[in-house]
C-alpha cells in the first residue's frame, strides 16, 4: 500500500469533488436534475486540449477559455431544456452528455478514439519547479503531489466561494426555486434565468475538473468523459449528503478511498473484472443509500425536495 | 382542434369529442405515413430508388427492436411513472442470456426464448427488490432516478463481469443473405425484420384485446380512475414488469441479431432512442411507442444516405431532444390534463 497509490485517490477526490459541488448547486440547491455534467467536463477538457495543441495557446491561459465555452454550451442546453418537466430535463441533459462523447469519439477535430496528447507541458514545467520545492521537505520523489495540493487548494477555495455565495440573497433565491418555482416566479424573480445562473456555474466547475482530468491522465480520449461519471458524481452527492457543499467533500473521499481500495483486495480478477466490479459496486452504492439514507451523510432531510 | 366552437348540451360534447378525438388519432397517423411517404419520395429521388429502399428495409428492422424495447418503457413510465433508465440494461441482458444459454447448449431458438424468459423473471425482481420497497417508502424523484441508474449500472457491469467486454455474436451464421431483386437483406435481419413485425402485430393485438392489455392500457392512462373500476394495482403492476422485461428481452435479442455483434455498452446509447420512441408515442401509450419505434428506426437508417453511418445515433438523440423541445405530448398525445 504504497504512499503513490494513496496520493492517486486523494487526486481523484479532489477533482471529483470540483465535480460535484457543481452538481450539488444544481440538485441540492436549485432542485435541477442536471445529469449532463459529465458532457460540461469533457468539453472543458477538449477545449483545453484543442486550443493548446492546434492552436498554440499557453495552458493558463486555454483554462478560463475552456471555462467559458462550457459556460456557453451551458446557456445552450440550459435555454433550450430548462423549461421541461424535470424528468424531461434530466433526459435531455444525459442526451446532451451523450451527444457530446459521441461527437469526440467520431469527429475528426478530437482526435477521434486516439485522443488528444501533448498540451500539458506547461504543466509538467510547474509541476517540476514544485516537486523541487518539496524536495527540501524531502518529498521530491512523490510526482502527483504538486497536482494534489493544486487540486485540494482549487477545491477549498472553490467550495468556500460556494458557501459564500450560498449565503447571499441569490443563494436564498435558488432554494426558493427548488422549494417552489411558482411561488418564487410570481414574487418578481427571474426563474429561468437563476436556473441558467445555476447550470452555468456548474458547467463552470466541470470545466476545471476537466482541466485537472487532463493533467492527471496526460492524455485526453473519449471515455474518460463517459456520461456514466456523471453518475460517480450524484453517488457521492448522496453519501455526503444533500445541501451541504462540506459533505462533498467527505463524499468523494470515502467514495474514492472505497472504490479504489477493491484494487488492493481483489487481486484474483483480470483487469476487466475489477474495473466491472468498480462500476458494480457504484450501482449498489446509488441503490443502497437511496434506499436507507436518501439525504445521505450529512445531509438534511428538509432540504431535499426536487420537483415533479 | 380546428372545430368551430358551439354550445351544446353536456353529454352532446362528450359524445362529439369522443368521436373527433377517435377521428383525429387515426387522422394523426394518417398525416404521419403520409410524412414518412414523401419523405421516402425525396430520398428516392435524391438518392435513387435501390438505396432508399434498403435504407427503408433497414429502417423496419431497426424500427421494430425500437418499438418493440420502447413498449416496456412507455409502459412503466405511465404506469408507475418511473424514468427507468435501466431499461436500456434489460436489453443488454436479453442479448447475454442468450449467449448464456446457447453456451449451456440449448439451440438458438430455445435459448433466446430461455432469454426472454430469463428477462421477464429479472424485470420481476427488481420489481420486488428495488420499486415496491421505494414505491412503499413514498420516494422522491432523485431517489427514483438514482436507484434506476444505479440498477442499471449493476446489471450492465454484472454482465460485463462475467462475458467480458470483447464484442460479441450471437453465434449465428452472419454471412448469409437473401436477394430481393436488386436489395439485399442478411438471412437474420430478415428473421429479425419478420419476428419483430410479427411480434409487433402481437403486442398490439394482445394490448387491445386481452383483459390484462386492456387493465393496462386503464392503468396507464388515468391511475386513478383505473383503481376505482376496481383493478387489482400489485397485479398489474406484475404483468407491466413480465410484459416489459420480456419485450426487452426480445427486442435486446432482435438488435444482436441485426447488428451482428455488439458489446455489454449497447444499452445506454439504444435507451436514448427508446425514450424518443417513447416521447414521440406519448408517455404510456404502448401504439404509439411501436409507431414512433418505427419513425426512429426509419430515420436512423434514412440518415445513412445522406451522413456517414456512423452518426446514425446521433439521429435518435436529436430527435428526442427536438421532440421535447417543440412536442413532449407527442404525436397522439393531448395535452395534459390537470391529473
Amino acid at each position: 500500500m504504497s504512499v503513490d497509490f494513496w496520493i492517486n485517490v486523494g487526486v481523484l477526490a479532489g477533482i471529483y469533488g470540483i465535480f460535484t459541488l457543481g452538481l450539488q448547486l444544481n440538485a441540492g440547491f436549485t432542485g435541477l436534475l442536471n445529469f449532463g455534467q459529465a458532457g460540461f467536463m469533457a468539453i472543458g477538457a477538449y477545449s483545453i486540449g484543442i486550443l493548446v495543441v492546434d492552436h498554440g495557446w499557453s495552458l493558463w491561459l486555454a483554462l478560463p477559455a475552456a471555462v467559458l465555452l462550457a459556460c456557453l454550451a451551458s446557456v445552450v442546453v440550459g435555454i433550450s431544456s430548462l423549461r421541461l418537466r424535470s424528468d424531461h430535463f434530466a433526459i435531455a441533459t444525459i442526451a446532451f452528455a451523450e451527444i457530446v462523447r459521441y461527437t469526440l469519439q467520431n469527429a475528426a477535430f478530437s482526435g477521434g478514439n486516439q485522443g488528444i496528447l501533448g498540451f500539458d507541458d506547461e504543466w509538467r514545467a510547474a509541476s517540476g519547479w514544485m516537486l523541487s520545492k518539496l524536495g527540501a521537505f524531502g518529498l521530491g520523489g512523490y510526482t502527483q503531489l504538486p497536482l494534489l495540493l493544486v487540486v485540494w487548494l482549487s477545491f477549498v477555495a472553490l467550495l468556500l466561494a460556494l458557501q459564500g455565495l450560498q449565503r447571499t440573497g441569490w443563494g436564498r433565491v435558488l432554494r426558493a426555486i427548488r422549494e417552489d418555482e411558482d411561488a418564487t416566479a410570481a414574487l418578481g424573480k427571474n426563474v429561468l434565468s437563476y436556473k441558467l445562473q445555476s447550470l452555468g456555474l456548474a458547467a463552470a466547475l466541470a470545466a476545471i475538473a476537466g482541466f485537472f482530468v487532463a493533467l492527471n491522465v496526460t492524455y485526453l480520449y473519449p471515455t474518460v468523459f463517459d456520461p456514466t461519471f456523471t453518475f460517480f458524481g450524484y453517488a457521492i452527492l448522496v453519501l455526503g449528503g444533500f445541501a451541504s457543499y462540506g459533505g462533498v467533500a467527505i463524499g468523494s473521499l470515502v467514495f474514492w478511498a472505497l472504490l479504489e481500495g477493491t484494487r488492493l483486495i481483489d487481486a484474483s480478477l483480470s483487469a476487466g473484472q475489477q474495473a466491472s466490479l468498480r462500476f458494480i459496486i457504484v450501482g449498489l452504492f446509488l441503490l443502497l443509500l437511496s434506499r436507507l439514507r436518501p439525504q445521505g451523510l450529512l445531509g438534511n432531510v428538509n432540504e431535499m425536495k426536487v420537483r415533479p | 382542434m380546428s372545430a368551430t366552437p358551439t354550445v351544446r348540451a353536456s353529454a352532446a360534447e362528450d359524445d362529439a369529442s369522443a368521436v373527433r378525438s377517435r377521428l383525429a388519432s387515426p387522422s394523426r397517423l394518417t398525416v404521419l405515413v403520409a410524412v414518412m411517404a414523401v419523405v421516402f419520395c425525396l430520398l428516392a429521388a435524391l438518392f435513387g430508388l435501390v438505396p432508399t429502399a434498403q435504407a427503408t428495409i433497414n429502417g423496419f428492422v431497426a424500427g421494430s427492436y425500437t418499438g418493440l424495447g420502447a413498449i416496456g418503457l412507455t409502459l412503466v413510465l405511465g404506469i408507475l411513472k418511473l424514468v427507468n433508465f435501466a431499461h436500456g440494461d434489460l436489453l443488454v441482458a436479453g442479448a447475454y442470456f442468450t449467449i448464456l444459454f446457447a453456451w449451456l447448449g440449448l439451440p438458438l431458438p430455445l435459448a433466446m426464448l430461455g432469454a426472454m424468459v430469463a428477462t421477464a423473471a429479472l424485470a420481476l425482481v427488481t420489481e420486488k427488490i428495488v420499486w415496491q420497497p421505494l414505491r412503499q417508502a413514498k420516494a422522491g424523484t432523485l431517489q427514483l432516478f438514482l436507484s434506476a441508474i444505479g440498477l442499471g449500472l449493476v446489471i450492465r457491469f454484472s454482465v460485463q463481469f462475467f462475458a467480458g467486454s470483447q464484442v460479441r455474436t450471437l453465434g449465428a451464421n452472419v454471412v448469409d443473405s437473401i436477394a430481393l431483386g436488386p436489395l439485399r437483406l442478411g438471412t437474420l435481419q430478415a428473421v429479425a425484420l419478420l419476428v419483430g413485425l410479427a411480434a409487433m402485430l402481437l403486442v398490439g393485438l394482445a394490448l387491445r384485446f386481452t383483459g390484462i392489455g386492456k387493465e393496462m392500457r386503464a392503468f396507464a392512462d388515468n391511475r386513478a380512475l383505473a383503481e376505482v373500476s376496481g383493478i387489482d394495482t400489485q397485479h398489474v403492476i406484475n404483468m407491466t414488469w413480465i410484459v416489459s422485461g420480456f419485450l426487452a428481452g426480445l427486442a435486446g435479442i432482435l438488435y444482436a441479431t441485426a447488428i451482428g455483434s455488439f458489446n455489454p455498452n449497447f444499452g445506454l446509447t439504444l435507451l436514448l432512442s427508446l425514450f424518443a420512441a417513447t416521447v414521440l408515442g406519448g408517455i404510456g401509450n404502448a401504439y404509439g411507442a411501436l409507431v414512433g419505434g418505427l419513425v426512429i428506426g426509419l430515420s436512423q437508417e434514412w440518415s445513412t444516405l445522406m451522413f456517414n453511418a456512423r452518426w446514425k445515433p446521433a439521429v435518435g438523440f436529436a430527435l428526442l431532444i427536438l421532440m421535447l423541445l417543440f412536442m413532449p405530448q407527442g404525436i397522439f398525445g393531448r395535452k395534459k390534463r390537470g391529473s
